[in-house]
């Protein structure tokens, strides 16, 4: 778990319980230990800035360019993506998925939302329900990218290679599946 | 279009996590909200004065002019609070209005019901609270909030209060999650809260909605004691813009709060901040801004 800010503790609940074993990420020297990284939802902007403080910036470029999996969630998604739009100058984008992302693309928090998601996995039948927080939205879809799920023409869960982003919170909902694939992944 | 659910409660109490392990400053200008967002701050708080000054100056303290709202919401793109008056539904209405991402319910603000807070059920924005004990907490969640801090006294640069909050709150936490059955009764009227939410409180051994710490921050240690004792991200108010060098200290306590644990981090970053806001003794002051509200 990157643990520098934000919903680290739920996503670390989840894999604890689906018998994952668990560092918290804040150092250079944590990040050495773990085969592979989830990065959950808060600020993104926070997250990039306590990542360039951390010294964790190039030691996470490293890890993500040999191909550690990574599951990365709103915030998360937007600091694996290629591009932002609507991020501080020198955000940091990691590129591990070639999406450009809009901070905040679904608006305001009046506007966040929770919606069924169909998704386009083998073997899953029913929906997922997607809980939606000042979500980041995707604009732009690279050609190696694969698409899991979308809402309304965007995507909203992509894959490539061994990284996986979604723009919603599956540490929020009583629904491990999400968490139990990227398992299997890894 | 698929359907969407705004304003439910797994999505207001959904943006209190995201809020998790960061800092929520004061701001009272677009200028000081560019630099807390700079600092690396989850969340500003719109406000036209900071405790510190509200103590100072006296008189009624109101929600802050709606187009200094907007002004701090057209800087930053992280999420921005406002606080309303204690029971004044339509301060938090016009809030709502102003699409604030959250709004707190503030005994920092002069309060404007003596037996009522908000019903913030009636609300799609999330709202956070005050409390200074676990009752006190239970009852603004049984109302409808979706986040509780201690309230510590504000504007003080005191942490004393803080602490006494957070441990009353989680201290009577770790007490009830041992209590048998029957003594829920007991501990519900003890608390004037309702026997649910207690039940779920010696259930889980925590709140049903984050617990966040305010009132008294001034330095990364105290930012670092806070999370320790068990806080699970933090407000500070006049302990930025009130200090001598507010950019470096405001980072300083970002950091603090993500390596709340790593006595090495506090002390690096500890180093060369200036002087920090002027503190307060309890003893000293005309009103206890933390006794407001019921």
């Amino acid at each position: 778990m990157l643990a520098l800010q934000g919903a680290f503790g739920l996503h670390q609940k989840v894999l604890e319980h689906l018998g994952a074993g668990v560092v918290q990420v804040r150092t250079p020297q944590h990040l050495a230990e773990v085969d592979a990284l989830v990065i959950g939802g808060g600020e993104s902007t926070t997250m990039s800035k306590l990542a360039d403080a951390s010294g964790l910036v190039q030691p996470l470029a490293e890890r993500l360019v040999t191909g550690m999996p990574v599951l990365g969630t709103c915030a998360g998604m937007i600091l694996l993506a290629s591009d932002v739009m609507d991020g501080y100058p020198g955000q940091h984008c990691f590129g591990a998925v070639d999406l450009v992302v809009q901070r905040n693309g679904y608006g305001r928090q009046a506007d966040s939302f929770g919606a069924r998601l169909s998704m386009k996995l083998d073997s899953w039948q029913d929906d997922f329900e997607g809980v939606f927080i000042r979500a980041p939205k995707v604009c732009e879809v690279g050609p190696r990218v694969e698409m899991l799920a979308e809402l309304d023409g965007s995507a909203v869960m992509c894959r490539q290679g061994s990284a996986v982003v979604c723009a919603f919170h599956p540490e929020l909902v009583d629904d491990d599946r999400i968490h139990r694939w990227f398992l299997d992944l890894v | 279009m698929t359907n969407r659910e705004t304003g439910t409660v797994l999505v207001k109490r959904g943006l209190a996590e995201m809020l998790k392990g960061g800092v929520i400053m004061d701001v009272v200008t677009p200028e000081q909200a560019k630099i807390a967002e700079n600092a690396g701050a989850s969340a500003v708080m719109a406000l036209e004065r900071v405790p510190a000054d509200i103590r100072r100056d006296g008189g009624v303290a109101r929600m802050s002019d709606p187009e200094m709202i907007s002004g701090i919401q057209a800087a930053v793109t992280i999420p921005v609070m406002a606080k309303a008056r204690i029971g004044h539904f339509v301060e938090a209405q016009i809030l709502q209005a102003l699409d604030v991402d959250y709004i707190d319910e503030s005994e920092v603000l002069t309060p404007a019901d003596e037996a009522h807070h908000i019903d913030k059920w009636a609300f799609t924005v999330p709202f956070v609270c005050g409390a200074t004990n676990l009752g006190e907490a239970l009852r603004r969640i049984s109302e409808g909030a979706c986040m509780i801090r201690s309230k510590g006294e504000a504007g003080t640069g005191n942490i004393v209060e803080a602490v006494r909050h957070l441990r009353s709150i989680i201290g009577d936490i770790r007490k009830l999650s041992q209590a048998d059955s029957a003594e829920l009764f007991d501990w519900s009227k003890r608390l004037q809260a309702p026997l649910p939410l207690v039940r779920e409180v010696a259930e889980t051994g925590w709140l049903p909605v984050p617990l966040f710490c305010a009132g008294g921050i001034a330095t990364p240690a105290d930012a670092g004691l806070v999370m320790q004792l068990g806080a699970e991200a933090v407000f500070v108010g006049s302990g930025i813009f009130k200090s001598a060098d507010p950019q470096p200290r405001a980072k300083a306590i970002v950091e603090a709060t993500t390596n709340f644990a790593d006595a090495h981090i506090l002390a690096k970053v500890s180093r060369n901040l200036g002087e920090p806001m002027v503190g307060l003794e309890m003893q000293g002051l005309d009103t206890r801004l933390a006794e407001r509200g019921w």
